[in-house]
């Protein structure tokens, strides 16, 4: 396995490049945090338009999430990079296709993650901010929004998780990511794909145990910061 | 100050209001009491548009605030409501549950807000208290932050919805305190409260309530001692401990 790693390392990290594309395992990092980057906004946006008290605005949204929901990311894949260009007339390269296909499924399933966030609180928040004058959209901003997302970040960190390992389906459309590099090796060495492949899963699996500890430390922190610095007074949780 | 006129509230079928006419004059507090489903929180929470009316009207200072089009988030800061459940926000520190509104209605500086806060949780015996989180507060002092906040925007009028049925037994005196200070200010206040030396000692006026009707409205003198609806009779003795000595 050592050996495998020796001789092969460089091309698992960033695939051919400098002489060719940028791959492997950087393309994957870049890849997923590209997704997420993109992902959580738009998932945001189509998690308040699911709430939203305008059925204009909640009716498209709805459908776009019960579709995307109802198909295999593997088909959101092919459609983005078969059936968008003949409809667009734009050739996009495999890497924004993989792109465009993650921010499009995750931003389904993170909305239906903010939706359950919001509806989440108690009535009476978005209640008293309505009551203090505060209109719909400051009352979301400054009092729902902010406790949603706390309450949400175990499952946003889920979501983020899938993304990583989703990004290995470029795989299918020929982007040279992680998954694919390692395939590659796995043709040259031929003869020993346990140890290959177990170098892949070794792989994915430090980048969400990472991603996992990086947000249970968040988690604790943003705890600490609004809960009793002792401990709180009787009838303090009513 | 305030009108009602015929005002009529359904949930589906259920009739929760049924042709409330009323007049509150400005600097009168007024308690608003009765059994459990009588229509007495329903009523406060129309009063700054909470809840929606079928029919009839509701002017506050003359406006009409059920009439379409009107905005709803400027009469809104004009009114305090203070909430059974408090509802503190509980990502934000006490002084920035004060200063929130302020600052983004008011146009006031974060400065500014922070200095009449202050002054607002002294009021309510509160200031050592302005950094805390609403989490590290008993129950009673959560109220009187809630109190404060609604304060900050100083309203001309102040709604109180059971503001002390959360609390445990020993932090109701704290609220109703604070509550007394408010109405000797000259503060008007509507509050729907079960606390009956509240409304004895506090109130101009006690509107007895049943079946989403007033079907008393009486000093408290009156209300207390010479209750004219059987209704009210019955209440007032259910209210009574059966422990107490009969009077």
């Amino acid at each position: 396995m050592l050996e495998i790693v020796q001789t092969y390392w460089l091309y698992f990290l960033i695939g051919q490049y400098p002489n060719g594309p940028l791959g492997g395992l950087a393309l994957t990092l870049i890849l997923a945090a590209c997704g997420l980057v993109l992902a959580l906004p738009l998932g945001i946006a189509f998690g308040l338009a699911r709430v939203s008290p305008w059925r204009w605005l909640r009716w498209p949204v709805t459908a776009f999430v019960f579709v995307v929901r109802g198909v295999p990311l593997l088909m959101v894949v092919f459609w983005a990079y078969f059936f968008l260009p003949s409809v667009t007339g734009v050739k996009t390269d495999q890497f924004a296709t993989m792109l465009i296909a993650l921010v499009v499924f995750d931003a389904a399933y993170l909305a239906e993650i903010v939706r359950a966030g919001i509806q989440g609180l108690p009535k009476g928040q978005m209640e008293c901010a309505r009551a203090l004058g505060l209109g719909y959209g400051r009352a979301m901003r400054f009092v729902v929004l902010p406790q949603a997302l706390r309450s949400m970040l175990p499952s946003l960190v889920n979501q983020f998780v899938s993304t990583i390992k989703e990004t290995s389906l470029g795989y299918i459309i020929g982007l040279a990511e992680l998954s694919f590099i390692t395939t590659q090796i796995n043709t040259q060495v031929f003869t020993k794909p346990a140890q290959v492949y177990a170098i892949l899963g070794l792989s994915y699996f430090a980048m969400c145990f990472g991603l996992s500890r990086f947000a249970y430390w968040l988690e604790r922190r943003l705890a600490r910061r609004t809960s009793a610095r002792t401990a709180p007074a009787a009838g303090g949780t009513a | 100050m305030i009108e009602l006129q015929n005002v009529n509230k359904w949930y589906g079928d259920y009739h929760a209001l049924v042709d409330v006419t009323e007049s509150i004059p400005a600097g009168e507090v007024v308690v608003v009491c009765g059994p459990s489903g009588s229509g007495k929180s329903t009523l406060i929470r129309t009063l700054n548009r909470l809840e929606p009316i079928q029919s009839g009207h509701i002017r506050i200072d003359g406006q009409d605030i059920h009439a379409p089009g009107i905005d709803v988030n400027a009469f809104r800061s004009r009114i305090g409501f203070v909430f059974q459940q408090f509802n503190l926000f509980p990502h934000l520190t006490v002084m920035q549950n004060c200063t929130l509104a302020p600052v983004q209605l008011r146009g006031l500086s974060r400065r500014e807000a922070q200095e009449r806060a202050l002054a607002l949780l002294e009021r309510v015996g509160l200031a050592a208290k302005a950094d805390a989180w609403p989490s590290e507060l008993s129950g009673g002092q959560q109220q009187r932050v809630a109190i404060a906040r609604a304060l900050a925007m100083e309203p001309p009028l102040m709604l109180f919805d059971e503001p002390t049925s959360a609390l445990d037994p020993e932090m109701v005196g704290e609220v109703l305190l604070v509550m007394r200070d408010l109405a000797e200010g000259g503060m008007t206040m509507v509050c729907v409260t079960h606390e009956m030396g509240f409304a004895r000692e506090v109130a101009d006026r006690v509107l007895f309530m049943d079946q989403g009707r007033v079907l008393e409205r009486a000093t408290p003198d009156d209300f207390f001692n010479r209750p004219q609806h059987p209704r009210a009779q019955q209440f007032l003795s259910d209210i009574r401990s059966p422990f107490a000595p009969a009077v």
